[in-house]
């Protein structure tokens, strides 16, 4: 069984992953590493986690106006989140990923969803974005 | 790419000669970012800036080398005069340091596409207290969280908090989306923060500042925080590190403080007249958790490096410096490095600033900062800094052990070569 939420496409894609969640906001610059993708915010919940290929769902970023360097970074270098999922529409976010499409032709989806939605995604949810801001959530792998 | 999305933005004439190309490729390239995201942020329209700062010189990827590149040789060059933040390098001193060849190579190549698109080779994350400080009111594009804090609260200019990359396509264009801090309604004041139970001691001890601003991130969290109960006159160093703790723990991009600050002669007038969406109060005690949470190390570790000038140091920081040293008496046993840009310490050298800080074997270095630039051994296992922004992001971004204590401990403690704090809060 699945559910579906409508969120808005912020950066417009099509991406699938397993969701790596976050209750705290997390500065992309000076809490992800661009070259290995690891979460590294010392202070941070999911510290040492590596979002690569997930589903980072964060309801913000926070600190450095480097984080887009560094999403831009993870996107050419592969190690970024295959979306990116937020409380509210994040510049920092949606500037690394449209900088990334008008460089490298490729980007990393992003969503806002409201706050309930976003409250809603659980750790290890398997979640699909759409173009159209669509996030459809199906059953976790056994 | 830009071609293939449907816009929803109102673009002025030239904004569309821009995104056509009829500018050049670098211009269109700027454009394409700049109206993509009014888009993204949801803007009907892009409005006119009158200077910006670029932040997207300062880290060393491959991705900005190549962004910065191909803006330059697209012929993109600055429309309004724009400042340079810290770049990767201390580009004339940095064979003094093991700086890696090539990495030294791709950043020499990356400060030179800046060049090339005409901005001012200031290379300061302290933009505020050098060359062309914007003025109030003024609608500006800045990057640099700390720069950003800073001109929007202290000085009562404007802008966003502008992303790495989004600076440089605002300079070119002279455009941003029209939104956010740009716009009066969205300065007002929403959370009042309350100061209670403090005594002027507590206002002169410099620590206060950037455990304030430690703890002002989370509180604030995407709201514009009041601050009441601060003193009438507090230094602009020490705003500076305020702002700078509340942008790294949290996003903060513009505060008010009551009586202190530009757009806050009164509370009503910091929230607009409006009620504040919530009040928080802050006790001393609040302050001494959010000291505590600053460091890693402990008191009496053994100490290896002192970082100070996160922001970078200002003359009158290199002065306060000085002062602590010369009545200190002796020399360092760990490691201090100093970080600054050319013009303050062109001003502290004048000064006779620079013999007292080599006599105490402080090393100083300019243009970048130890975040962007090689600079710890090996062996340095535990830093030390009276920077709420450096001592929040040592941990992660330095992989080593932080304490946080004012600059009279930081001279103490690189003495002892051991962390050792008399100021406590």
């Amino acid at each position: 069984m699945s559910r579906r939420l409508q969120g808005r496409a912020v950066v417009p894609g099509r991406a699938e992953g397993v969701a790596l969640v976050c209750r705290q906001p997390l500065s992309l610059w000076g809490g992800f590493n661009p070259r290995t993708g690891e979460i590294v915010d010392r202070r941070h919940e999911q510290s040492g986690q590596v979002a690569t290929g997930r589903v980072l769902v964060l309801p913000r970023t926070k600190g450095s106006s480097t984080g887009s360097a560094c999403l831009l970074e993870s996107i050419r270098s592969g190690t970024a989140p295959a979306a990116i999922i937020t409380a509210e529409v994040d510049a920092i976010v949606a500037l690394g990923s449209i900088v990334a499409d008008e460089l490298y032709g490729r980007c990393v989806p992003a969503v806002a969803l409201d706050a309930e939605a976003f409250a809603s995604l659980r750790d290890g949810d398997v979640i699909a974005v759409a173009p159209d801001g669509t996030v459809t959530i199906g059953e976790p792998p056994c | 790419m830009s071609s293939d999305i449907a816009m929803t933005v109102r673009l002025s004439q030239r904004d569309e000669e821009m995104l056509a190309g009829r500018h050049g490729a670098g211009a269109r390239l700027a454009m394409s970012v700049v109206a993509r995201m009014a888009d993204a942020c949801g803007a009907d329209e892009l409005m006119d800036i009158t200077a910006a700062h670029i932040d997207g010189c300062g880290l060393l990827s491959d991705a900005g080398l190549e962004f910065a590149e191909t803006l330059a040789a697209g012929g993109a060059r600055a429309r309004v005069p724009t400042t340079l933040n810290m770049g990767p390098l201390d580009l004339q001193h940095w064979r003094d340091w093991s700086i890696d060849e090539a990495f030294a190579a791709k950043a020499i190549r990356q400060g030179k596409a800046y060049a090339d698109m005409g901005c001012v080779p200031t290379w300061t994350c302290a933009p505020y207290q050098g060359y062309l400080t914007p003025r109030f009111g003024q609608q500006i594009a800045w990057g640099e969280s700390n720069a950003v804090v800073y001109a929007n609260s202290v000085l009562g200019a404007r802008t966003n908090r502008y992303g790495d990359y989004m600076d440089i396509c605002a300079a070119v264009t002279g455009r941003v989306p029209r939104l956010g801090l740009h716009l009066d309604e969205n300065r007002r004041g929403q959370v009042l923060v309350r100061l209670r139970g403090f005594g002027s001691g507590d206002f002169d001890r410099e620590t206060f500042y950037p455990a304030l601003g430690h703890l002002l991130g989370p509180l604030a969290g995407e709201k514009v925080p009041v601050i009441e109960g601060l003193p009438p006159v507090v230094s602009d160093d020490r705003l500076k590190a305020l702002g700078a703790a509340a942008a790294s723990s949290g996003s903060v991009a513009l505060f008010h403080a009551v009586g202190l600050t530009p757009e806050a002669p009164t509370l009503q007038a910091a929230l607009h007249g409006r009620a504040a969406e919530r009040t928080v109060d802050v006790a001393p005690a609040d302050l001494a958790a959010a000291w505590a949470d600053l460091s890693t190390a402990g008191e009496d570790d053994d100490l290896d490096a002192v970082l100070l000038g996160c922001p970078h140091f200002s003359f009158a920081e290199f002065r306060e410096l000085a002062e602590h040293i010369a009545r200190a008496g002796g020399k360092a046993r760990a490691d201090v490095i100093v970080i600054s840009s050319t013009q303050s310490w062109a001003l502290a050298q004048r000064a006779g600033f620079d013999r007292v800080l080599a006599e105490f074997g402080a090393r100083v270095t300019l243009d970048t900062c130890m975040f962007h630039t090689p600079m710890l051994g090996g062996e340095v296992r535990t830093v030390m800094t009276n920077s709420g922004k450096c001592a929040y992001y040592a941990p992660g971004e330095l992989n080593r052990k932080v304490a946080f204590g004012s600059l009279a401990d930081c001279v103490r403690s690189a003495m002892l070569g051991r962390v050792r704090r008399e100021e406590q809060p």
